[in-house]
Protein backbone atom coordinates (compact mmCIF):
# COMPACT_ATOMS: atom_id res chain seq x y z
CA UNK A 1 0.00 0.00 0.00
CA UNK A 2 1.35 3.43 -0.98
CA UNK A 3 0.46 6.97 -0.01
CA UNK A 4 -0.86 7.70 -3.49
CA UNK A 5 -3.34 4.83 -3.17
CA UNK A 6 -5.23 6.91 -0.63
CA UNK A 7 -6.26 9.46 -3.26
CA UNK A 8 -8.40 6.84 -4.96
CA UNK A 9 -10.46 6.15 -1.84
CA UNK A 10 -12.35 8.43 0.43
CA UNK A 11 -11.68 7.06 3.89
CA UNK A 12 -13.89 5.88 6.70
CA UNK A 13 -15.12 9.22 7.97
CA UNK A 14 -16.38 10.37 4.57
CA UNK A 15 -18.45 7.30 3.79
CA UNK A 16 -21.63 9.08 4.85
CA UNK A 17 -23.12 6.03 6.50
CA UNK A 18 -23.88 5.05 10.07
CA UNK A 19 -26.36 6.42 12.58
CA UNK A 20 -27.55 10.02 12.03
CA UNK A 21 -25.11 10.45 9.15
CA UNK A 22 -27.11 13.30 7.59
CA UNK A 23 -25.88 15.47 10.48
CA UNK A 24 -23.10 13.48 12.15
CA UNK A 25 -20.12 13.18 9.82
CA UNK A 26 -17.88 11.12 12.04
CA UNK A 27 -17.00 9.92 15.52
CA UNK A 28 -13.40 9.97 16.64
CA UNK A 29 -11.42 8.94 19.70
CA UNK A 30 -7.76 9.59 20.34
CA UNK A 31 -5.48 8.40 23.13
CA UNK A 32 -2.26 10.13 24.17
CA UNK A 33 0.49 7.86 25.50
CA UNK A 34 4.16 8.24 26.41
CA UNK A 35 6.91 5.71 26.95
CA UNK A 36 8.16 5.67 30.53
CA UNK A 37 11.86 5.72 29.75
CA UNK A 38 12.20 8.75 27.48
CA UNK A 39 11.71 12.46 28.07
CA UNK A 40 8.60 14.02 26.59
CA UNK A 41 9.03 15.41 23.08
CA UNK A 42 9.98 18.95 24.14
CA UNK A 43 13.12 17.57 25.88
CA UNK A 44 13.79 14.59 23.60
CA UNK A 45 17.11 14.52 21.72
CA UNK A 46 17.28 13.43 18.08
CA UNK A 47 18.58 10.12 19.34
CA UNK A 48 15.67 9.75 21.78
CA UNK A 49 13.23 10.31 18.94
CA UNK A 50 14.84 7.59 16.86
CA UNK A 51 14.82 5.21 19.84
CA UNK A 52 11.15 5.92 20.49
CA UNK A 53 10.35 5.07 16.87
CA UNK A 54 12.38 1.85 17.15
CA UNK A 55 10.79 0.84 20.45
CA UNK A 56 7.35 1.16 18.90
CA UNK A 57 8.26 -0.83 15.82
CA UNK A 58 7.22 -4.15 17.37
CA UNK A 59 3.88 -2.72 18.47
CA UNK A 60 3.19 -1.50 14.96
CA UNK A 61 4.17 -4.88 13.49
CA UNK A 62 1.72 -6.46 15.90
CA UNK A 63 -1.10 -4.28 14.58
CA UNK A 64 -0.04 -5.14 11.03
CA UNK A 65 -0.84 -8.79 11.70
CA UNK A 66 -4.53 -7.97 11.86
CA UNK A 67 -4.84 -5.49 9.04
CA UNK A 68 -3.09 -3.89 6.13
CA UNK A 69 -1.28 -0.75 7.18
CA UNK A 70 0.81 2.01 5.67
CA UNK A 71 3.68 3.35 7.76
CA UNK A 72 4.96 6.72 6.60
CA UNK A 73 8.12 8.51 7.66
CA UNK A 74 6.78 12.07 7.83
CA UNK A 75 10.26 13.64 7.75
CA UNK A 76 10.78 12.23 4.24
CA UNK A 77 7.52 13.58 2.83
CA UNK A 78 7.22 16.67 0.66
CA UNK A 79 5.05 19.60 1.66
CA UNK A 80 2.08 18.64 -0.50
CA UNK A 81 2.01 15.09 0.85
CA UNK A 82 2.11 16.32 4.45
CA UNK A 83 -0.71 18.76 3.78
CA UNK A 84 -2.60 15.96 2.04
CA UNK A 85 -2.50 13.86 5.23
CA UNK A 86 -3.60 16.86 7.30
CA UNK A 87 -6.57 17.45 5.00
CA UNK A 88 -7.57 13.80 5.39
CA UNK A 89 -7.30 14.25 9.17
CA UNK A 90 -4.81 11.40 9.41
CA UNK A 91 -2.12 13.59 10.98
CA UNK A 92 -2.19 16.84 12.90
CA UNK A 93 -0.71 20.07 11.63
CA UNK A 94 1.75 19.77 14.49
CA UNK A 95 3.11 16.46 13.19
CA UNK A 96 3.21 17.84 9.64
CA UNK A 97 5.14 20.96 10.58
CA UNK A 98 7.51 19.83 13.35
CA UNK A 99 11.04 18.52 12.81
CA UNK A 100 12.94 15.33 13.60
CA UNK A 101 12.16 11.63 13.37
CA UNK A 102 8.41 11.05 13.39
CA UNK A 103 5.95 8.75 11.68
CA UNK A 104 2.33 7.97 11.05
CA UNK A 105 0.82 4.53 10.58
CA UNK A 106 -2.48 4.44 8.75
CA UNK A 107 -5.02 1.62 8.54
CA UNK A 108 -6.09 0.51 5.07
CA UNK A 109 -9.63 1.81 5.47
CA UNK A 110 -8.31 5.03 7.04
CA UNK A 111 -10.25 4.22 10.17
CA UNK A 112 -7.23 4.50 12.41
CA UNK A 113 -3.94 6.35 12.53
CA UNK A 114 -1.03 6.20 14.92
CA UNK A 115 1.29 9.17 15.17
CA UNK A 116 4.72 8.74 16.75
CA UNK A 117 6.61 11.74 18.17
CA UNK A 118 3.83 14.27 17.95
CA UNK A 119 3.04 16.26 21.13
CA UNK A 120 3.19 12.92 22.95
CA UNK A 121 5.25 9.87 21.97
CA UNK A 122 2.14 8.04 20.80
CA UNK A 123 -1.15 9.41 19.58
CA UNK A 124 -3.64 6.73 18.55
CA UNK A 125 -6.75 7.82 16.68
CA UNK A 126 -9.77 5.80 15.56
CA UNK A 127 -12.52 7.16 13.31
CA UNK A 128 -15.99 5.84 12.49
CA UNK A 129 -18.49 7.21 10.01
CA UNK A 130 -21.66 8.58 11.63
CA UNK A 131 -22.39 8.51 15.37
CA UNK A 132 -20.67 5.39 16.62
CA UNK A 133 -18.39 6.04 19.58
CA UNK A 134 -18.86 2.59 21.10
CA UNK A 135 -17.29 0.84 18.13
CA UNK A 136 -14.49 3.43 18.12
CA UNK A 137 -13.78 2.88 21.82
CA UNK A 138 -13.83 -0.90 21.54
CA UNK A 139 -11.33 -0.66 18.71
CA UNK A 140 -8.95 1.91 20.16
CA UNK A 141 -8.94 0.17 23.53
CA UNK A 142 -7.80 -3.02 21.81
CA UNK A 143 -5.08 -1.25 19.82
CA UNK A 144 -3.86 0.47 23.00
CA UNK A 145 -3.57 -2.90 24.78
CA UNK A 146 -1.76 -4.34 21.79
CA UNK A 147 0.83 -1.54 21.78
CA UNK A 148 1.32 -1.77 25.52
CA UNK A 149 2.37 -5.41 25.29
CA UNK A 150 5.68 -4.29 23.81
CA UNK A 151 6.43 -1.06 25.69
CA UNK A 152 6.08 0.47 29.16
CA UNK A 153 3.80 3.50 29.28
CA UNK A 154 4.40 6.41 31.64
CA UNK A 155 1.62 5.89 34.16
CA UNK A 156 0.93 7.02 37.70
CA UNK A 157 -1.63 5.50 40.07
CA UNK A 158 -2.98 8.93 41.00
CA UNK A 159 -2.69 10.86 37.74
CA UNK A 160 -3.19 8.04 35.23
CA UNK A 161 -1.42 8.21 31.87
CA UNK A 162 1.18 10.98 32.03
CA UNK A 163 1.11 13.37 29.09
CA UNK A 164 3.29 16.25 27.91
CA UNK A 165 0.47 18.70 28.54
CA UNK A 166 -1.46 18.52 31.85
CA UNK A 167 -4.69 19.11 29.90
CA UNK A 168 -4.55 15.49 28.68
CA UNK A 169 -3.40 13.72 31.84
CA UNK A 170 -5.53 10.84 33.19
CA UNK A 171 -7.17 8.90 30.40
CA UNK A 172 -5.29 10.84 27.72
CA UNK A 173 -8.53 10.56 25.81
CA UNK A 174 -10.22 13.03 23.49
CA UNK A 175 -13.63 11.97 22.21
CA UNK A 176 -15.02 14.06 19.38
CA UNK A 177 -18.01 14.06 17.10
CA UNK A 178 -18.05 16.10 13.91
CA UNK A 179 -21.42 17.62 13.08
CA UNK A 180 -22.79 19.45 10.05
CA UNK A 181 -24.97 22.27 11.42
CA UNK A 182 -25.89 24.60 8.54
CA UNK A 183 -29.43 25.33 9.72
CA UNK A 184 -28.26 26.35 13.20
CA UNK A 185 -25.75 28.68 11.55
CA UNK A 186 -28.40 30.12 9.19
CA UNK A 187 -30.91 30.69 11.97
CA UNK A 188 -28.14 32.09 14.17
CA UNK A 189 -28.79 29.71 17.01
CA UNK A 190 -25.37 28.18 16.88
CA UNK A 191 -23.80 30.38 19.55
CA UNK A 192 -26.52 29.49 22.03
CA UNK A 193 -25.62 25.86 21.51
CA UNK A 194 -21.96 26.72 22.05
CA UNK A 195 -22.68 28.46 25.30
CA UNK A 196 -24.72 25.61 26.70
CA UNK A 197 -21.96 23.16 25.82
CA UNK A 198 -19.25 25.24 27.49
CA UNK A 199 -21.27 25.14 30.69
CA UNK A 200 -20.93 21.35 30.82
CA UNK A 201 -17.22 21.58 29.95
CA UNK A 202 -17.46 20.31 26.39
CA UNK A 203 -15.48 22.11 23.70
CA UNK A 204 -16.90 23.17 20.33
CA UNK A 205 -14.60 24.05 17.49
CA UNK A 206 -15.16 24.96 13.89
CA UNK A 207 -13.36 22.88 11.36
CA UNK A 208 -10.65 24.70 9.47
CA UNK A 209 -10.16 25.11 5.78
CA UNK A 210 -7.46 27.29 4.31
CA UNK A 211 -6.44 30.04 6.71
CA UNK A 212 -8.65 30.34 9.75
CA UNK A 213 -12.20 30.28 8.37
CA UNK A 214 -14.75 27.85 9.78
CA UNK A 215 -15.22 25.34 7.02
CA UNK A 216 -18.63 24.50 5.61
CA UNK A 217 -20.59 24.72 8.89
CA UNK A 218 -18.77 21.72 10.36
CA UNK A 219 -18.29 21.71 14.10
CA UNK A 220 -16.48 19.35 16.40
CA UNK A 221 -17.75 18.63 19.88
CA UNK A 222 -15.30 17.09 22.31
CA UNK A 223 -14.58 16.51 25.98
CA UNK A 224 -12.17 18.78 27.81
CA UNK A 225 -11.87 16.85 31.05
CA UNK A 226 -9.59 13.81 30.88
CA UNK A 227 -8.90 13.18 34.58
CA UNK A 228 -11.22 11.69 37.20
CA UNK A 229 -13.67 10.11 34.78
CA UNK A 230 -13.53 6.66 33.28
CA UNK A 231 -13.35 6.39 29.48
CA UNK A 232 -16.90 5.07 29.26
CA UNK A 233 -18.19 8.05 31.28
CA UNK A 234 -16.42 10.54 29.04
CA UNK A 235 -17.93 8.83 25.99
CA UNK A 236 -21.35 8.84 27.61
CA UNK A 237 -21.17 12.56 28.30
CA UNK A 238 -20.51 13.30 24.63
CA UNK A 239 -23.03 10.67 23.50
CA UNK A 240 -25.75 12.18 25.67
CA UNK A 241 -25.35 15.67 24.31
CA UNK A 242 -25.05 14.89 20.59
CA UNK A 243 -28.71 13.81 20.10
CA UNK A 244 -29.79 17.08 21.74
CA UNK A 245 -27.80 19.10 19.21
CA UNK A 246 -29.05 16.90 16.37
CA UNK A 247 -32.56 17.70 17.61
CA UNK A 248 -31.83 21.45 17.53
CA UNK A 249 -30.45 21.21 14.01
CA UNK A 250 -33.52 19.27 12.84
CA UNK A 251 -35.81 21.84 14.44
CA UNK A 252 -33.93 24.64 12.69
CA UNK A 253 -34.21 22.77 9.37
CA UNK A 254 -37.94 22.22 9.90
CA UNK A 255 -38.33 25.91 10.62
CA UNK A 256 -36.49 26.85 7.42
CA UNK A 257 -38.58 24.41 5.35
CA UNK A 258 -41.83 25.64 6.90
CA UNK A 259 -41.25 29.38 7.12
CA UNK A 260 -38.54 30.13 4.58
CA UNK A 261 -39.18 27.51 1.92
CA UNK A 262 -38.49 29.83 -1.03
CA UNK A 263 -35.39 31.40 0.50
CA UNK A 264 -34.03 28.02 1.42
CA UNK A 265 -34.71 26.46 -1.95
CA UNK A 266 -33.24 29.50 -3.68
CA UNK A 267 -30.08 29.35 -1.59
CA UNK A 268 -29.59 25.64 -2.24
CA UNK A 269 -30.31 25.94 -5.97
CA UNK A 270 -27.97 28.91 -6.39
CA UNK A 271 -25.20 27.13 -4.50
CA UNK A 272 -25.62 24.09 -6.75
CA UNK A 273 -25.70 26.32 -9.82
CA UNK A 274 -22.48 28.13 -8.94
CA UNK A 275 -20.64 24.91 -8.12
CA UNK A 276 -21.62 23.40 -11.48
CA UNK A 277 -20.74 26.46 -13.53
CA UNK A 278 -17.95 28.44 -11.87
CA UNK A 279 -14.71 28.84 -13.83
CA UNK A 280 -12.58 29.78 -10.82
CA UNK A 281 -13.48 29.33 -7.18
CA UNK A 282 -11.75 29.61 -3.80
CA UNK A 283 -11.62 26.84 -1.24
CA UNK A 284 -13.60 28.97 1.18
CA UNK A 285 -16.47 29.65 -1.23
CA UNK A 286 -16.53 26.00 -2.23
CA UNK A 287 -16.95 24.86 1.38
CA UNK A 288 -19.66 27.42 1.93
CA UNK A 289 -21.65 26.37 -1.15
CA UNK A 290 -21.10 22.64 -0.66
CA UNK A 291 -22.57 23.05 2.81
CA UNK A 292 -25.82 24.43 1.37
CA UNK A 293 -25.93 21.68 -1.25
CA UNK A 294 -25.33 19.03 1.39
CA UNK A 295 -28.26 20.31 3.42
CA UNK A 296 -30.34 20.54 0.23
CA UNK A 297 -29.77 16.85 -0.44
CA UNK A 298 -30.77 15.93 3.10
CA UNK A 299 -33.96 17.97 2.81
CA UNK A 300 -34.88 16.44 -0.54
CA UNK A 301 -34.38 19.69 -2.45
CA UNK A 302 -31.73 18.07 -4.63
CA UNK A 303 -32.55 14.53 -5.62
CA UNK A 304 -29.89 13.49 -8.07
CA UNK A 305 -26.85 13.73 -5.84
CA UNK A 306 -25.61 11.40 -3.12
CA UNK A 307 -24.16 12.46 0.24
CA UNK A 308 -20.88 10.52 -0.12
CA UNK A 309 -20.19 12.43 -3.36
CA UNK A 310 -20.54 15.75 -1.55
CA UNK A 311 -18.55 14.53 1.46
CA UNK A 312 -15.75 13.61 -0.87
CA UNK A 313 -15.84 16.96 -2.67
CA UNK A 314 -15.29 18.76 0.64
CA UNK A 315 -11.91 17.00 0.88
CA UNK A 316 -10.97 16.63 -2.77
CA UNK A 317 -11.28 20.37 -3.40
CA UNK A 318 -8.77 21.26 -0.69
CA UNK A 319 -5.35 22.53 -1.84
CA UNK A 320 -3.16 19.46 -1.39
CA UNK A 321 -5.83 17.08 -2.68
CA UNK A 322 -6.30 19.10 -5.86
CA UNK A 323 -2.56 18.99 -6.44
CA UNK A 324 -2.35 15.25 -5.77
CA UNK A 325 -5.33 14.52 -8.00
CA UNK A 326 -4.08 16.66 -10.85
CA UNK A 327 -0.52 15.39 -10.41
CA UNK A 328 1.10 18.85 -10.45
CA UNK A 329 1.97 21.59 -8.01
CA UNK A 330 -0.41 24.53 -8.43
CA UNK A 331 -0.34 28.09 -7.09
CA UNK A 332 -3.49 29.68 -5.65
CA UNK A 333 -4.75 31.05 -8.98
CA UNK A 334 -4.28 27.74 -10.77
CA UNK A 335 -5.81 25.87 -7.85
CA UNK A 336 -8.96 27.99 -8.06
CA UNK A 337 -9.27 27.20 -11.77
CA UNK A 338 -8.55 23.51 -11.23
CA UNK A 339 -11.03 23.40 -8.32
CA UNK A 340 -13.81 24.86 -10.50
CA UNK A 341 -12.99 22.37 -13.24
CA UNK A 342 -13.01 19.48 -10.78
CA UNK A 343 -16.38 20.55 -9.37
CA UNK A 344 -17.93 20.93 -12.84
CA UNK A 345 -16.77 17.49 -13.86
CA UNK A 346 -17.91 15.74 -10.71
CA UNK A 347 -21.23 17.50 -10.31
CA UNK A 348 -22.37 17.41 -13.92
CA UNK A 349 -21.71 13.71 -14.40
CA UNK A 350 -23.79 13.03 -11.31
CA UNK A 351 -27.15 13.63 -12.78
CA UNK A 352 -29.15 16.67 -13.72
CA UNK A 353 -27.44 17.23 -17.05
CA UNK A 354 -27.69 13.59 -17.96
CA UNK A 355 -31.33 13.37 -16.99
CA UNK A 356 -32.01 16.56 -18.94
CA UNK A 357 -30.42 14.99 -21.99
CA UNK A 358 -32.72 11.99 -21.86
CA UNK B 1 -25.53 48.07 18.19
CA UNK B 2 -22.42 47.85 16.04
CA UNK B 3 -20.02 44.90 15.93
CA UNK B 4 -17.02 45.52 18.18
CA UNK B 5 -14.65 44.66 15.36
CA UNK B 6 -16.26 46.29 12.32
CA UNK B 7 -19.14 48.51 11.24
CA UNK B 8 -21.68 45.79 10.60
CA UNK B 9 -24.60 45.38 13.01
CA UNK B 10 -23.89 43.11 15.98
CA UNK B 11 -26.21 40.15 15.65
CA UNK B 12 -24.39 37.79 18.01
CA UNK B 13 -24.06 38.44 21.69
CA UNK B 14 -21.61 36.16 23.37
CA UNK B 15 -20.91 35.80 27.05
CA UNK B 16 -17.38 34.59 27.62
CA UNK B 17 -16.98 32.81 30.93
CA UNK B 18 -13.56 31.25 30.62
CA UNK B 19 -11.59 34.03 32.34
CA UNK B 20 -13.51 34.03 35.62
CA UNK B 21 -15.52 37.22 35.25
CA UNK B 22 -18.22 37.13 32.52
CA UNK B 23 -17.37 39.29 29.56
CA UNK B 24 -19.97 40.47 27.02
CA UNK B 25 -19.06 40.46 23.34
CA UNK B 26 -21.17 42.00 20.60
CA UNK B 27 -20.18 40.83 17.15
CA UNK B 28 -21.43 40.54 13.59
CA UNK B 29 -22.00 37.04 12.22
CA UNK B 30 -18.60 36.83 10.55
CA UNK B 31 -16.65 38.05 13.55
CA UNK B 32 -18.66 35.87 15.91
CA UNK B 33 -17.84 32.84 13.85
CA UNK B 34 -14.20 33.85 13.72
CA UNK B 35 -14.15 34.41 17.46
CA UNK B 36 -15.91 31.19 18.38
CA UNK B 37 -13.75 29.08 16.16
CA UNK B 38 -10.46 30.65 17.24
CA UNK B 39 -8.21 27.90 18.55
CA UNK B 40 -8.76 24.76 16.57
CA UNK B 41 -9.22 21.21 17.66
CA UNK B 42 -5.88 19.50 17.59
CA UNK B 43 -6.56 16.93 14.90
CA UNK B 44 -7.16 19.71 12.44
CA UNK B 45 -5.01 22.59 13.54
CA UNK B 46 -2.62 21.43 16.21
CA UNK B 47 -0.73 24.65 16.59
CA UNK B 48 -3.72 26.87 17.35
CA UNK B 49 -5.00 24.66 20.13
CA UNK B 50 -1.62 24.00 21.69
CA UNK B 51 -0.57 27.62 21.60
CA UNK B 52 -3.89 28.79 23.02
CA UNK B 53 -3.66 26.19 25.77
CA UNK B 54 -0.09 27.11 26.66
CA UNK B 55 -0.97 30.78 26.82
CA UNK B 56 -4.04 30.06 28.91
CA UNK B 57 -2.06 27.97 31.36
CA UNK B 58 0.68 30.56 31.62
CA UNK B 59 -1.94 33.15 32.55
CA UNK B 60 -3.52 30.87 35.09
CA UNK B 61 -0.26 30.07 36.73
CA UNK B 62 0.83 33.67 36.78
CA UNK B 63 -2.42 34.48 38.58
CA UNK B 64 -2.06 31.66 41.04
CA UNK B 65 1.56 32.36 41.76
CA UNK B 66 1.07 36.07 42.14
CA UNK B 67 -1.09 35.49 45.18
CA UNK B 68 1.00 36.05 48.31
CA UNK B 69 4.37 35.63 46.68
CA UNK B 70 7.14 38.11 46.19
CA UNK B 71 8.93 38.64 42.91
CA UNK B 72 11.97 36.96 44.40
CA UNK B 73 9.99 33.89 45.37
CA UNK B 74 8.50 33.72 41.90
CA UNK B 75 11.89 33.94 40.31
CA UNK B 76 13.20 31.16 42.52
CA UNK B 77 10.22 29.03 41.58
CA UNK B 78 10.84 29.66 37.90
CA UNK B 79 14.43 28.50 38.20
CA UNK B 80 13.53 25.21 39.87
CA UNK B 81 14.57 22.40 37.53
CA UNK B 82 13.64 18.75 37.14
CA UNK B 83 16.63 16.56 38.07
CA UNK B 84 15.63 13.96 35.49
CA UNK B 85 15.15 15.95 32.27
CA UNK B 86 16.52 19.35 33.29
CA UNK B 87 13.47 21.44 32.33
CA UNK B 88 12.95 24.54 34.48
CA UNK B 89 9.56 25.57 35.74
CA UNK B 90 9.89 28.75 33.70
CA UNK B 91 10.37 26.73 30.51
CA UNK B 92 7.27 24.69 31.23
CA UNK B 93 5.30 27.80 32.07
CA UNK B 94 6.22 29.52 28.82
CA UNK B 95 5.72 26.59 26.44
CA UNK B 96 2.92 24.75 28.27
CA UNK B 97 4.56 21.36 27.84
CA UNK B 98 6.34 19.27 30.43
CA UNK B 99 9.75 17.70 29.86
CA UNK B 100 9.34 14.21 31.34
CA UNK B 101 7.05 12.05 33.51
CA UNK B 102 9.02 13.03 36.63
CA UNK B 103 7.90 16.67 36.26
CA UNK B 104 4.52 15.69 37.67
CA UNK B 105 6.43 14.80 40.87
CA UNK B 106 8.97 17.58 41.08
CA UNK B 107 6.52 20.38 40.17
CA UNK B 108 3.69 18.70 42.06
CA UNK B 109 2.81 21.64 44.30
CA UNK B 110 2.53 24.01 41.33
CA UNK B 111 0.74 21.54 39.05
CA UNK B 112 -1.85 20.31 41.55
CA UNK B 113 -3.99 23.47 41.57
CA UNK B 114 -3.61 23.80 37.80
CA UNK B 115 -4.77 20.23 37.18
CA UNK B 116 -7.67 20.65 39.59
CA UNK B 117 -8.62 23.81 37.75
CA UNK B 118 -8.59 22.13 34.34
CA UNK B 119 -10.26 18.84 35.25
CA UNK B 120 -12.10 19.50 38.51
CA UNK B 121 -10.62 16.22 39.77
CA UNK B 122 -7.28 14.96 40.98
CA UNK B 123 -7.59 11.16 40.97
CA UNK B 124 -7.46 9.06 37.82
CA UNK B 125 -10.48 6.88 37.12
CA UNK B 126 -10.22 4.75 34.02
CA UNK B 127 -8.11 2.04 32.48
CA UNK B 128 -4.57 1.33 33.57
CA UNK B 129 -1.76 -0.54 31.82
CA UNK B 130 -1.99 -4.31 31.98
CA UNK B 131 1.76 -4.64 32.42
CA UNK B 132 3.67 -4.19 35.69
CA UNK B 133 3.11 -0.56 36.74
CA UNK B 134 5.96 -0.82 39.27
CA UNK B 135 8.49 -0.64 36.46
CA UNK B 136 7.23 2.73 35.30
CA UNK B 137 9.01 4.72 38.02
CA UNK B 138 12.19 2.73 37.60
CA UNK B 139 12.14 3.50 33.90
CA UNK B 140 11.92 7.21 34.58
CA UNK B 141 15.40 6.90 36.03
CA UNK B 142 16.61 5.77 32.62
CA UNK B 143 15.86 9.24 31.30
CA UNK B 144 18.24 10.77 33.86
CA UNK B 145 20.94 8.13 33.40
CA UNK B 146 20.91 8.48 29.61
CA UNK B 147 21.19 12.24 29.94
CA UNK B 148 24.06 11.93 32.39
CA UNK B 149 25.78 9.48 30.08
CA UNK B 150 25.49 11.87 27.15
CA UNK B 151 26.93 14.67 29.29
CA UNK B 152 29.76 12.42 30.49
CA UNK B 153 30.67 11.58 26.90
CA UNK B 154 30.61 15.29 26.02
CA UNK B 155 33.03 15.97 28.90
CA UNK B 156 35.15 13.03 27.70
CA UNK B 157 34.69 11.23 31.04
CA UNK B 158 34.57 7.85 29.37
CA UNK B 159 35.02 5.79 32.49
CA UNK B 160 31.98 7.40 34.06
CA UNK B 161 30.06 7.06 30.81
CA UNK B 162 30.70 3.33 30.60
CA UNK B 163 29.69 2.90 34.23
CA UNK B 164 26.44 4.71 33.47
CA UNK B 165 25.92 2.60 30.38
CA UNK B 166 26.13 -0.58 32.47
CA UNK B 167 23.55 0.75 34.90
CA UNK B 168 21.25 1.67 32.02
CA UNK B 169 21.56 -1.81 30.54
CA UNK B 170 20.83 -3.44 33.88
CA UNK B 171 17.59 -1.50 34.28
CA UNK B 172 16.60 -2.07 30.66
CA UNK B 173 16.99 -5.83 31.02
CA UNK B 174 15.35 -5.91 34.42
CA UNK B 175 12.33 -3.89 33.34
CA UNK B 176 11.77 -5.37 29.88
CA UNK B 177 8.00 -5.63 29.40
ZN1 LIG C 1 -17.74 42.39 12.55
ZN1 LIG D 1 11.59 16.26 33.96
Amino acid sequence: MELDDLTRYSGEWLRGVGPESDIVISSRIRLARNLADYPFISRASDQDRVHILNDLHESIQDIAQNEEILCVNVEDLGGVDRQFLVERQLISRELAESRGARSVTIGRAENFSLMVNEEDHVRIQVMQSGLDLDTAWERINRIDDQIEQHVTYAFDETLGYLTACPTNVGTGMRVSVMLHLPALVMTRHIEKVFRSLHKISLAVRGLYGEGSQAMGDFYQISNQVTLGRAEEDIIKQVCDVVPVIIGYERQARDFLVREKQENLHDRVARAYGILRNAQTISSEETMHLLSSVRMGINLGLIEDLKIPVINELFIHTQPAHLQKLSGTELDTTDRNIERARYLRTHLSSQGPRESEKN
Amino acid sequence: MKCQKCDKPATCHITELTNGTPQELHLCEDHARQYLTAGAEETVAGKGMAAAMAQHMAQQMAQQMAVGQTAEELEKLDQQACPVCGITFYEFRSQGRLGCPNDYLCFQSQLEPLILNIHGESQHAGKSPKGNPGTSHQRTQLIRLRREMKEAVAREEYEKASELRDRIRAIEEDAAP
